[in-house]
C-alpha cells in the first residue's frame, strides 16, 4: 500500500529523507506553510518562501517520485506581527493555484485578538477560493484553544466536512468527533503523539475523517511516522483496508476537495501531472492495488 | 552575435494547432478558453485564468505536433499561449512585457512553462531574454527545454548563450530533437563544447549522451581536437571502454555538413 503524509514540512528536509520516504511506501505529501524557526520581516520572504513552495520543493520531491502538494496561509505565529498582514493580500494570487490543495497552516497560537482575525479571514478566504482547511492547534493551552478553534469554524459559516483540525490528542479529539470536523494526529518522536497512543485513540474513535501526519520539520521529527503508525495500527488488530484507508483514502478525499491533487496515475503525462481527461474531478486516485512501479532512475544532475 | 538562423519560423503544426484549438479541446473546455481570451484585455481575468488552464484544459501532449522526446508542447501550454496571443492583442510591448514578467516570476513550473512558449509565438523582440536566461538557470528539464528549445530561442539568443543553453541540454538530458535551433545553428564553438563535454565524460569512464553526435558528426574535427581518439588507447581501462562505447555510438552516415 502506498502512504500520503498529509502534513510535513519538506522544505526543512534532506534528499535522504525523501529517498527513506518513497522507499517506504509514501508517493505523496502536503507541505503547509507554517513559520520558519526564525521569524520573517517582509512580504518578500512571504513571496519567495510560497513561490518555493509551489515551484522548487514541488520539482525536488519528483525527482525521488514523490508527488508534493502544498497548503497556503500566514500561519498562527507569524498572525500576530501587525507589519506581516499585508501578506493576507498575496494568498489569493497563490490559492488559484495548481496543487495547492488547502488553506494552512491557520489558527491559534496563543489565543490572541490578532491570531482570531487572521484565523477568521483565511477562513473566508478557503470558501472564496473553493478550498479545505487545514487548521493548527495551539501546544498550549489546548483543549481551550481547540473549543475555540471549533467556534470559530462554526460562525464562520464554512462547510465543517472541508476542515482539518490537527495536532489532537486524548482529551481534544472527542471534542472534534461529530462536529463533521476531520481529525488529525501528528506523530512525533517525544511530543505531540506517539505511534501506539494514536492506534489507541483511532480504535476508539474509528477510521472514519482520520488522517495521521508526522509534521516533521526542522525540529526533532520523523518524516516515517505515518508508516510507523500504520505498523502500530496492524499490531493492534487493524485491518489492511482500515489501514490504508487512513494513510491514502482518507487525505485523497480530504484534499480532493480542492480539484487540485496532483496524484500521478499510470495514465499520467508524464510529467507527474495527470491528465484531467482521464481523472475525476481534477482528481486521480492511485489505487494501493496498483502493480508496484519502479524506483525512479538517478535524479537529473542538479546543478547547485 | 547571432549565427544565420535559416529556416526558423515557427513550425506550421504550432501556429495551426493555436488557431484551431477545436481540433485539441473538448467543446466545453474550448468555450471556456475562448471566454477567457474575449476577456483578455482584462489583466485580472488573465491572472485569474492563467493557473488554471492546467486543471481546466487538460496537460497531455499537443495532438499532431512532433513529440519531441515528450518535451514537446503539451495542452496547457498551446492553451497559455493562445490567451496571451489573445492579450498581446490589447497591449503595447511594454504592458505585455509587464504582463508576461508577472506571469512568469510568480508562476509555478507549467505556468513559467507556458510563458516560455508564447514566447515562440508573440514577435516580443529581446523583451523577453530575461525570462528565458532565468529558465535557463533553473535544474528543471522541462523548463529548459521550453526555453532553449523553442523558435523563441532560436532566433534571438546570441550563440554563446545558444551553446550554453544545448550544452545544457545535453548535460540534463533534454533530447535535442526538442531544440529548435538545432542543426541550423551549431557552430565550431558549440561543437568544441560539446567534444570537451564528452572527453570530461569519457575521462570519468562514464557514458557520453548519444545526442552528442548529432553536433559532432557534423564537426568531426572537434572530436579530434578535444583528444577523444587517444583515449581509446588510455592506460586505465574504464576510460578506455567508455572511450569505445561513445565512438561505437558514431552514425554511420555524416549529415552534411551547414
Amino acid at each position: 500500500m502506498y502512504f500520503f503524509d498529509p502534513h510535513i514540512h519538506m522544505t526543512s528536509r534532506t534528499t535522504d529523507d525523501y529517498e527513506r520516504m518513497y522507499a517506504a511506501g509514501i508517493r505523496a505529501v502536503c507541505e503547509p506553510a507554517f513559520w520558519m524557526g526564525q521569524p520573517r520581516t517582509s512580504m518578500g520572504t512571504f513571496a519567495d518562501y510560497f513561490d518555493g513552495l509551489i515551484g522548487w520543493e514541488r520539482f525536488r520531491a519528483s525527482q525521488f517520485g514523490i508527488t508534493h502538494h502544498c497548503a497556503i496561509a500566514l500561519n498562527p505565529k507569524e498572525a500576530n506581527d501587525p507589519q506581516l498582514h499585508d501578506v493576507l493580500d498575496l494568498l489569493p494570487h497563490y490559492l488559484e493555484k495548481d496543487g495547492v490543495v488547502a488553506v494552512g497552516e491557520v489558527g491559534y497560537d496563543s489565543l490572541t485578538a490578532e491570531e482570531e482575525k487572521v484565523f477568521a479571514t483565511q477562513l473566508a478566504m478557503a470558501a472564496e477560493h473553493e478550498l479545505p482547511v487545514l487548521v493548527h492547534t495551539p501546544h498550549r493551552d489546548k483543549l481551550a484553544g481547540t473549543r475555540r478553534t471549533l467556534e470559530v469554524v462554526a460562525k464562520s459559516g464554512i462547510d465543517p466536512g472541508t476542515v482539518l483540525i490537527d495536532h489532537l490528542n486524548e482529551l481534544t479529539a472527542p471534542v472534534v468527533a461529530g462536529t463533521g470536523c476531520w481529525l488529525a494526529f501528528s506523530v512525533y518522536p517525544d511530543t505531540k503523539m506517539d505511534e501506539k497512543r494514536t492506534a489507541r485513540l483511532i480504535a476508539e474513535l474509528g477510521t472514519e475523517r482520520v488522517l495521521v501526519n508526522s509534521a516533521a520539520d526542522w525540529g526533532r521529527s520523523d518524516p516515517l511516522k505515518t508508516i510507523r503508525t500504520a505498523e502500530a495500527m496492524r499490531e493492534a488488530g487493524f485491518t489492511e483496508p482500515d489501514i490504508e484507508r487512513v494513510f491514502w483514502h482518507n487525505p485523497v478525499a480530504f484534499y480532493g476537495q480542492s480539484g487540485r491533487l496532483m496524484l500521478g496515475d499510470p495514465d499520467h503525462d508524464g510529467h507527474g501531472m495527470p491528465d484531467p481527461a482521464t481523472t475525476y474531478a481534477g482528481n486521480s486516485v492511485l489505487r494501493g492495488a496498483r502493480p508496484e512501479e519502479p524506483v525512479p532512475g538517478a535524479p537529473a544532475q542538479a546543478e547547485r | 552575435m547571432i549565427t544565420s538562423p535559416g529556416a526558423m519560423q515557427p513550425r506550421p503544426p504550432i501556429r495551426q494547432a493555436l488557431a484551431t484549438p477545436g481540433r485539441w479541446l473538448p467543446t466545453g473546455p474550448a468555450a471556456w478558453l475562448a471566454r477567457c481570451c474575449e476577456e483578455a484585455g482584462s489583466t485580472p481575468a488573465v491572472l485569474r485564468a492563467f493557473p488554471a488552464i492546467g486543471r481546466r484544459l487538460g496537460r497531455g501532449p499537443l495532438p499532431d505536433c512532433e513529440p519531441a522526446g515528450g518535451y514537446g508542447w503539451t495542452v496547457d501550454d498551446a492553451g497559455r499561449a493562445r490567451l496571451l496571443v489573445a492579450a498581446s492583442a490589447s497591449r503595447d510591448e511594454d504592458s505585455l512585457t509587464a504582463l508576461l514578467e508577472q506571469l512568469y516570476r510568480h508562476g509555478d513550473a507549467a505556468e513559467r512553462r507556458g510563458v516560455l512558449r508564447a514566447l515562440d509565438v508573440l514577435g516580443l523582440g529581446e523583451r523577453g531574454l530575461p525570462l528565458l536566461r532565468d529558465a535557463l538557470r533553473t535544474n528543471d528539464a522541462r523548463l529548459v527545454a521550453a526555453a532553449a528549445g523553442g523558435e523563441y530561442a532560436a532566433r534571438m539568443l546570441p550563440d554563446a548563450d545558444l551553446a550554453q543553453a544545448v550544452l545544457k541540454c545535453l548535460f540534463i538530458g533534454v533530447p535535442l530533437a526538442a531544440v529548435a535551433a538545432i542543426p541550423g545553428r551549431i557552430t565550431p564553438e558549440l561543437a568544441r563544447m560539446t567534444a570537451d563535454f564528452a572527453r570530461e565524460r569519457v575521462a570519468a569512464g562514464r557514458d557520453v549522451p548519444a545526442d552528442a553526435w548529432v553536433i559532432l558528426a557534423r564537426e568531426p574535427d572537434a572530436v579530434t581536437a578535444a583528444g577523444l581518439p587517444a583515449e581509446l588507447e588510455s592506460p586505465v581501462t574504464g576510460r578506455r571502454a567508455a572511450a569505445r562505447r561513445f565512438f561505437a555510438a558514431r552514425p554511420t552516415v555524416s549529415p552534411e555538413r551547414t
